[in-house]
């Protein structure tokens, strides 16, 4: 007995346990001590020594071949100017029009592929004859690259917007699947056994063990997942489309504007960047035991 | 089936297994295994029955076979008279008055304690799932875990889950608890805390316990009476009663009796490990 | 699964493994004919679908556009014996390899150069993450207009796809490897060269093997895309993609989704390639 209350009082001890300090005086600790040492500044530099480089090919030195490439600055003040040279800047409705586009389509085509391929995931892993009656056939549609598709896509599919959604769904949801699958099959077979000793029915072990053991990876699939959406979103705005930032891109290349083809490409990584860290916040607040597991084993 | 409070019985009166005759073929493309042969025990309702043999004997597979996760080929097995497997139906149905807690530990890690002690009546719908989580927390509180009974497995230690591991099988009032080597990676110190843990819920709830093991010092400290089993395929060597007064403490294990009874079975359990070392040593070359 | 564990499970590992190897031989030989089936039932949906427009008048919205996979085989038997075609698998094999092989050759010292010296990481690692979230393709203007001639840009927009990922998986692969293993090796008196030649080195293999996987999927993709893209003209020098784009020009459906399973064909092979590599390379992975 003595012994029981000895082992809780370490536990209250522990360092990890509830006296942690919390939220933003954990940030401001990082903050200051991250600021003693010379990581951030070299990032800096970093930053600073690749836009120098960038600025001295093609702005300063206008070395041939990198002069027909628009410099930092040119950018920069096209970008950021009310009139600009060559039509694009963040004062034109234009730019928006083109975000707000491609971002729909993005958005539908991920919801459309993680409402598929989540449940045929979890399917394919959970019961053997799912996947061995659908997984061939899967894996021979796979390997197809999401491009060779765009002339059918086109073809089966009229207008703009409908062919270039099936290709991002069809792109994200060949990873969502598979990772999901993939999920389903990494839970330890103890806890499919602990789940039915305590009494569960299959509806129990699918809501209980299966949904919530498959979700690291399945949140690392969509990760994945938004990610090739938006590489096959640009390929088929670039070869059909009206709006978007591909065709941006591609637009301004046939019109030989390059200002806006720079700022499309930008464009396009910083919100492929920020819709992957919403999934990515929002896998964390889902999975809050797995952040937290991960904390303990100081990753 | 009536649930009761597990913090007041005491007298066990449920929970008597025979195993008779039972053996186990692996029969994979044609390459017979025996993995258990002829094995026959019984076990008293309330009864520590300690299983001891070397790594790999086959004494999982009894348990497995017990708890409806493998099948059995001959021979049956009988819960409190009633036939949970045979010839006729090798597979034993799963349900919760078999509850097994596992090597590595198997609660299941998105869930808090509470919500993991909970979860078997909940999905038995016992109670409302109000009051099942509000038992499973009185239940982690009197095993001393209520300082973490929100915490996530992941965040306790290994000791603090396994702990919380039997709280979630001994909620359900279990007729049999399967324990298999629940303490096999934990130290020497833990173990022994891990060792009173489970025999003071032993003595609140005497339930039935079938516990595996290759730790002869823990079988005989815990159990009941000690089977030690031959190495594969796995029989029952010898049986030995332990007789040290309950309840027991750390004090017991430097009692006279307890060094004698660990003498008696000690020379028939190096003989077989020493077999079982061998055998291994053969299969590898 | 608890990190701690180290004994094996239940029962004797070699006879366990000869064991299962034949068990899942026997159970893979049902699923095999399962696939198949599955396979089968698609093939003949499709070819109902393509047939209901002749016979019931009614077109399946969308998939009722395709041709029928009879037909399908029917052009392909036609395209095999043209030696145009197997040129065109070349000159995409030319360049897929051609951008890959640069990206490996400079992106294994990169992503190890990352992993190993902190300074190299703090400077040369951010301006590579701001680059890495825009898409390959989106590189292909620029570098239509940057490089002089198509191929070199090809060949260029290949090399980044492949770059990124092999970059993050070496990273990520060198720096997951143990550490008891560095200390082990120094505690037997290795100098710096051998820490990075004896495990640095072998201990990111399999990282960079499935960086090189993966890459060389996005590889494929966007040598189609550029082949596509830049006009696909001859002067391209035709290739896979050009041979899909040609087909869409013409109309022709059958030849399109002929492209598009050589082209499937084309990435398993170089997937299959890798992996066959992968396992010469890396023997000790094999037991898992």
């Amino acid at each position: 007995m003595s012994a029981i209350a000895h082992e809780s009082y370490a536990a209250d001890t522990r360092p990890a346990g509830s006296r942690q300090p919390t939220g933003f005086g954990m940030v401001l600790y990082r903050a200051k001590k991250s600021f003693g040492s010379p990581t951030p500044y070299l990032m800096m530099f970093g930053i600073g020594l690749w836009l120098f480089a960038y600025w001295l090919l093609c702005e300063a030195l206008s070395l041939p071949r990198f002069e027909k490439i628009p410099g930092p600055i040119t950018i920069l003040t096209d970008w950021l100017s009310a009139s600009p040279n060559q039509g694009t800047s963040i004062y034109t409705p234009d730019y928006y029009q083109h975000i707000y586009v491609s971002c729909r389509r993005i958005l539908v085509a991920f919801l459309l592929a993680t409402a598929l391929g989540v449940p045929l995931g979890l399917l394919m892993g959970w019961s053997r004859k799912v996947k061995e009656y659908t997984f061939p056939l899967f894996e021979t549609l796979r390997p197809i690259p999401i491009m060779a598709w765009v002339p059918l896509a086109i073809l089966m599919f009229a207008g703009y917007e409908t062919p270039v959604i099936f290709l991002a769904t069809l792109a994200s949801f060949f990873a969502t699947t598979l990772n999901t699958m993939l999920g389903v099959q990494s839970i330890d077979e103890s806890y499919f056994r602990a789940a039915g000793c305590l009494g569960s029915r299959k509806r129990d072990v699918f809501w209980h063990v299966v949904v919530p053991g498959a979700m690291p990876y399945i949140f690392t699939g969509l990760q994945i997942s938004i990610g090739v959406a938006w590489f096959s979103l640009v390929a088929a705005e670039m070869v059909s489309g009206d709006y978007g930032l591909g065709y941006l891109i591609l637009s301004s290349y046939v019109n030989s504007v390059t200002v806006p083809m720079v700022i499309g490409m930008l464009t396009l990584g910083f919100v492929g960047w920020f819709s992957s860290a919403i999934v990515r916040f929002i896998g964390d607040r889902l999975m809050q035991w797995h952040v937290k597991a991960l904390a303990m084993q100081g990753r | 089936m009536r649930p009761q409070d597990f913090s007041s019985g005491a007298v066990a009166t449920k929970g008597a297994i025979s195993i008779r005759n039972v053996t186990k073929i692996y029969d994979p493309d044609g390459a017979q295994v025996m993995a258990v042969d002829n094995c026959s025990m019984d076990i008293a309702p309330g009864e520590v029955c300690m299983i001891v043999g070397p790594s790999g004997c086959g004494k999982t597979t009894l348990l497995n076979a017990i708890a409806g996760f493998h099948s059995i080929t001959e021979g049956e097995i009988i819960l409190d008279g009633v036939t949970l497997c045979s010839p006729k139906q090798p597979l034993a149905g799963q349900s919760a008055d078999r509850i097994v807690v596992f090597q590595n530990g198997a609660l299941f890690p998105w869930k808090t304690l509470a919500e993991n002690v909970a979860y078997g009546p909940m999905v038995q719908r016992r109670w409302p799932k109000a009051e099942c989580l509000e038992r499973a927390r009185t239940a982690l509180k009197e095993a001393g875990l209520g300082a973490v009974v929100d915490k996530y497995p992941g965040e306790v230690s290994s000791g603090m889950a396994r702990r919380a591991e039997i709280v979630r099988a001994l909620i359900n009032d279990p007729k049999v608890l399967l324990l298999d080597e629940p303490y096999r990676a934990m130290d020497a110190l833990t173990k022994q805390i891990m060792h009173e843990a489970l025999l003071e819920m032993y003595d609140r709830t005497k339930v039935t316990i079938y516990f595996i093991t290759h730790d002869l010092e823990e079988a005989i400290f815990l159990g009941d009476k000690v089977y030690v089993m031959t190495t594969r395929p796995c029989r029952v060597k010898k049986v030995i009663d332990i007789n040290l007064p309950r309840p027991r403490d750390y004090t017991t294990l430097t009692t006279e009796a307890f060094r004698l009874l660990v003498k008696e079975a000690d020379e028939a359990v190096h003989e077989e490990a020493l077999k079982a070392f061998k055998a291994g040593e053969r299969e590898m070359a | 699964m608890s990190a701690v564990t180290i004994d094996q499970p239940q029962t004797p590992p070699s006879k366990t493994f000869r064991r299962r190897s034949k068990f899942e031989r026997a159970i893979s030989s049902l699923g095999f004919w399962r696939g198949l089936a599955g396979i089968l039932v698609f093939l003949v949906l499709w070819e109902a679908a393509a047939y209901l427009k002749a016979t019931l008048d009614f077109t399946i919205p969308f998939f009722g556009k395709l041709p029928a996979p009879t037909l399908v085989a029917a052009a392909a038997a036609e395209v095999v014996v043209q030696p145009g075609y197997w040129w065109s698998w070349v000159e995409s094999f030319k360049r897929v390899l051609g951008g890959f092989i640069i990206a490996m050759i400079l992106g294994i010292p990169f992503g190890l150069a990352l992993a190993v010296n902190k300074y190299f990481r703090d400077v040369f690692f951010p301006p590579f993450e701001i680059l890495r979230p825009i898409p390959p393709l989106a590189w292909v203007p620029a570098s239509l207009i940057f490089w002089p001639t198509n191929e070199m840009s090809i060949i260029f927009v290949t090399f980044l796809g492949a770059f990124f990922t092999i970059v993050i998986n070496v990273l990520g692969g060198a720096r997951t490897i143990d550490v008891r293993y560095l200390r082990a090796a120094q505690s037997m008196g290795a100098n710096q060269w051998h820490l990075f030649s004896r495990i640095i080195l072998p201990g990111t293999l399999p990282s960079i093997f499935t960086g090189a996987a993966v890459g060389m999927g996005i590889t494929w993709n966007v040598v189609l895309a550029a082949e596509m893209v830049s006009g696909g003209g001859s002067q391209a020098g035709g290739g896979l993609g050009f041979f899909i784009w040609s087909s869409y020009m013409g109309g022709s459906m059958e030849h399109i989704i002929v492209g598009m399973i050589s082209i499937g064909i084309a990435g398993y092979l170089s997937s299959a390639l890798i992996r066959w590599l992968g396992e010469r390379t890396m023997p000790w992975q094999r037991a898992f």
